[in-house]
């Protein structure tokens, strides 16, 4: 539904950037708010954000944080297990919720009126879950299954896994989000409860609503249903075990029989966002962009698709929201009949000839001219600037860092970009890795079949081959 | 370039409608209509374009020729090759999609008002004079291949594209739009001139739009983009009715969690039972975390990660789809509950709460959608593709307002049928056969009409 009132159309019209105001507070127990407002349709989102995630969890209990998650669904003083989703439902919402390296995040969509009861059962739900031993049963089956879907099933997801654990030897951004299966298997109700009462508090908690809302009449609520909780004072830093420096380039060869298209990809070490520091990573989201961000004008589809028939897809990628420094990476989907290795060849020379060349300006001014458009188009989707408020105050940016980013992105310079791309690019700080099929079983050449000349060693054709 | 493309299983036009846009009714000069929502506060207009035939009309042996022609839309027209036409468009920041699904060629452009008209002219060109030049083809079927590879060793893919090939033999829903090795090997630059001069084509299109836009603009660039097209195109296929009953269909594929997909004739959107239908599936297998199915299976047991349902309206089919994953050791046990409780749902429908929750959920939920320039524009043109009037948006909830118990109940009993729900399962299931061999054979649609 999308109301229009006359008088509101002409002046957001003179001056669209202001169609979503941005309004923050912060409550008396330290749970932080943010407050965007779109009035265009009656719908509001509300979102609260945990600072924690995979990386801090506790070794040995990989996919904790993500067991927890699917947990804050079952019962808790108040609520029946199931119970939440219901009524959520009941009221014509949507609700979810989703874990990463660095946060946890619970979300409804509701009509903008049922606002008040979603913060009254996401308030409970942050401190008073009554979990019960079949609780732990059952669910297990159910991320064990997830494990079976997102990523066993998948050899590319099975492959990008041992990629990431390669690059990160000590970090726990090199632990899989879902969890070894090993440990999954193993995780119990201590485990769950350790972690939920560790992080789970207002003190470290962000919650964001966007939509058709007041910001005054929201932040009065939240002090209502979440002031009432008392801030958690043994809440502890969210110290990682940080990366030692990289000293040599790591290779991993994964086979797997349900492989149809081998690729060739490869990570480095990048430095993501940091508060009041985004530059480099500003600089970052275009070599991405201009590197592997078009398959028909970026470097690499120029220089192995167009030029030289090398790829069939190619791409690059980088997200620098993240608390710990991330990864940059690259991949190269040969043609029919150009070997892994011949790829691997073909991309570092685009790398080389990329590093020597330097950035085209024409490309760099439509790099940033679609940056610019991004902005306009997001101000037609309010869930995606929740998202960037909650994940961005949950991997330590300021709220001012988040408004300062479209215009940092902006100032990017070739210059900026050329310094990231020699400073990021570099052999010693990646993971490569081949994903490929196993080697199929040669053909028997006419003269295997031959009988052995005496004092040939006699290998029969058919175990050679296997 | 093409991508994957993941047909979704749920139409747009989805159930129903009650919210409050001010939708107008836009004749061109030229006489191209469109449905049209005005939105000035954000300086820029989502288009969603579709033309009825899509996939359907590929030509005998030449399966796959519309998706590969559709793909190459973006890669070179008019006087620039895919470099340069790209390269225009980063320029003035447009997004264009070209997509191609069994029954439409979909189209879906956002672009920004300060250069509509470049932007505009830009996809006039891509549609209306597009090369296909041999450089595009060869490396765009080249990707097409490799897609086609990879479908062969998804277990999803396999699953799904198994029970359309048992269900309509012979049927373009039969067999995958992305064509086989062999056929799409075989296309020539003079199949792709053929199929864009079969599908894309005036008479079958279709257009929402909303944004930044007047009526008499969108008036002018609906001539400019479309009035060149020609007027019609070849005919359409028949009717069909799902051909497989009952039984299941195992095949054998390596991987650690079967994936099983099933289904059974569904209810044509026309019919005066469909709300009921609608909301019956919501209570079974549609409605998330509150549907039978998944409280069923994942919630009390933990089999799986995921199930539903949904109903198919498909232009000359129409079906009950479902899916469900679990390991090999589990994924019998995840079948055997679902054919229990399709066959107690089918016996004693759902209780009175189960009802009163679904169409709470479904009516509170409907003017969520309204919530983007082209989410807005997508349900206009699926409405209009379906032949709705434009107050069906405020008339939709009273449809399902209107449903009773009796009517869930009688069309339960009428429309389910366990005996004829048919699994195709992937993987190496534990203690499941194929039960029984699928009855593959034309059934002609009038006999096979739901009851």
């Amino acid at each position: 539904m999308i109301r229009l009132p006359a008088l509101m159309l002409g002046l957001l019209a003179a001056s669209p950037t202001l169609a979503q105001e941005v309004t923050t507070a912060t409550l008396d127990n330290g749970m932080e708010v943010v407050v965007i407002e779109d009035h265009r349709a009656p719908v509001a989102v509300q979102m609260v954000w945990y600072k924690t995630g995979s990386a801090d969890e506790p070794p040995g209990v990989s996919g904790v944080a993500h067991f927890l998650e699917h947990l804050l669904f079952k019962a808790t003083d108040d609520l029946e297990s199931g119970e939440f989703s219901r009524v959520v439902a009941e009221n014509g919402g949507t609700d979810n919720a989703f874990t990463s390296y660095d946060y946890t995040a619970y979300h409804q969509r509701v009509a903008a009126d049922r606002l008040e009861l979603m913060m009254t059962m996401e308030a409970d739900r942050m401190n008073d879950l009554r979990l019960t031993e079949q609780d732990i049963e059952t669910e297990r089956q159910v991320i064990l299954e997830e494990r079976n879907q997102r990523v066993d099933s998948d050899p590319s997801a099975i492959a990008r896994e041992q990629m990431r654990a390669a690059q990160f030897l000590n970090h726990r951004y090199g632990q899989p989000v879902i969890g070894w299966r090993h440990e999954m298997e193993q995780l119990d109700l201590q485990d769950v409860l350790g972690t939920y009462d560790l992080w789970y508090s207002p003190n470290n908690a962000i919650l964001v609503v966007a939509g058709d809302v007041e910001p005054e009449a929201v932040v009065a609520l939240a002090q209502k249903h979440y002031g009432a909780i008392p801030a958690e004072p043994g809440l502890p830093p969210r110290e990682r075990q940080q990366e030692p420096p990289q000293m040599a380039a790591r290779t991993v060869h994964y086979e797997d029989p349900r492989v149809s298209q081998p690729y060739v990809a490869r990570s480095y070490i990048a430095p993501a966002r940091n508060a009041g520091d985004q530059k480099d990573a500003a600089a970052l989201v275009y070599l991405a962009e201009i590197l592997g961000g078009s398959s028909f004008t970026s470097v690499f589809a120029e220089k192995l698709t167009f030029e030289t028939p090398v790829a069939l897809f190619s791409g690059a990628g980088y997200d620098g929201t993240a608390l710990d420094d991330g990864s940059f990476s690259v991949t190269v989907a040969p043609r029919p009949g150009v070997s892994l290795e011949e790829a691997e060849a073909a991309m570092d020379q685009a790398l080389r000839e990329f590093l020597d060349e330097g950035v085209d300006p024409a490309q760099l001014e439509r790099v940033r001219t679609q940056l610019k458009a991004s902005e306009v188009y997001a101000l037609d989707n309010v869930e995606g600037l929740a998202n960037r408020y909650g994940a961005g105050l949950a991997t330590g940016l300021t709220v001012e860092d988040i408004k300062a980013w479209p215009g940092i992105l902006q100032e990017v310079t070739a210059d900026d970009i050329m310094a990231a791309a020699r400073d990021v690019l570099d052999p010693k700080s990646s993971v490569t890795l081949y994903m490929t099929a196993p080697p199929e079983p040669e053909p028997v050449p006419a003269a295997a079949v031959a009988p052995a000349e005496a004092g040939t060693p006699e290998i029969p054709a058919e175990e050679a081959s296997q | 370039m093409i991508r994957v493309i993941l047909a979704s299983a749920l139409s747009l036009w989805a159930v129903a409608a009650q919210a409050a846009i001010d939708i107008q009714q836009v004749t061109s000069p030229g006489g191209i209509k469109a449905w049209l929502v005005e939105e000035h506060s954000i300086p820029f207009t989502s288009l969603e374009i579709r033309v009825r035939g899509g996939a359907n009309l590929d030509r005998d042996g030449k399966r796959g020729s519309v998706n590969l022609m559709t793909a190459l839309l973006e890669e070179g027209s008019g006087d620039m090759d895919a470099r340069q036409f790209q390269e225009a468009r980063e320029g003035l920041a447009a997004s264009f999609g070209f997509d191609v699904y069994d029954d439409a060629l979909a189209v879906s452009a956002t672009m920004l008002t300060e250069n509509r008209d470049e932007a505009v002219g830009l996809l006039r060109q891509a549609l209306i004079e597009p090369r296909f030049d041999e450089d595009a083809i060869e490396r765009v079927r080249g990707q097409v291949e490799s897609i086609i590879a990879s479908n062969a060793q998804d277990p999803s893919t396999i699953a799904s594209n198994t029970l359309m090939t048992e269900a309509f033999p012979g049927h373009p829903y039969g067999a995958d739009l992305n064509g086989t090795a062999e056929s799409v090997a075989g296309l020539t630059r003079e199949d792709l001139l053929q199929a864009h001069r079969d599908t894309l084509v005036k008479g079958r299109v279709y257009v929402g739009a909303v944004g930044d836009i007047t009526p008499e603009e969108l008036g002018t660039l609906l001539d400019s983009l479309l009035g060149d097209l020609p007027d019609d195109g070849p005919a359409l296929p028949a009717e069909q009715t799902m051909t497989v009953r009952g039984g299941t269909t195992v095949v054998d594929y390596p991987t650690p969690q079967a994936v099983a997909v099933f289904g059974q004739p569904g209810l044509d959107r026309d019919d005066p039972d469909y709300f009921a239908a609608y909301v019956l599936n919501h209570v079974l297998g549609g409605g998330g975390f509150e549907s039978r199915l998944m409280n069923e299976v994942r919630e009390k047991r933990g089999l799986t990660y995921g199930i539903g349902t949904s109903l198919v309206d498909k232009d000359y089919a129409d079906l009950w789809l479902g899916s469900v994953a679990s390991s090999n050791a589990t994924i019998g046990q995840a079948i055997d509950l679902v054919r229990q409780i399709w066959a107690d749902v089918a016996q004693n429908g759902v209780s009175e709460q189960e009802l009163t929750a679904a169409k709470t959920f479904i009516t509170g939920e409907y003017p969520l959608r309204f919530d983007g320039n082209a989410q807005i524009a997508g349900i206009l043109v699926g409405m209009q593709m379906i032949g709705l009037p434009p107050d069906y948006v405020v008339n939709r909830n009273s449809y399902i307002e209107a449903v009773t118990m009796e009517d869930i109940k009688r069309v339960a009993g009428e429309l389910m049928d366990p005996a004829n729900l048919h699994f195709v399962v992937v993987g190496q299931p534990e203690g499941l056969e194929a039960e029984a061999e699928p009855a593959v054979g034309t059934i002609p649609a009038k006999d096979a009409a739901t009851p």
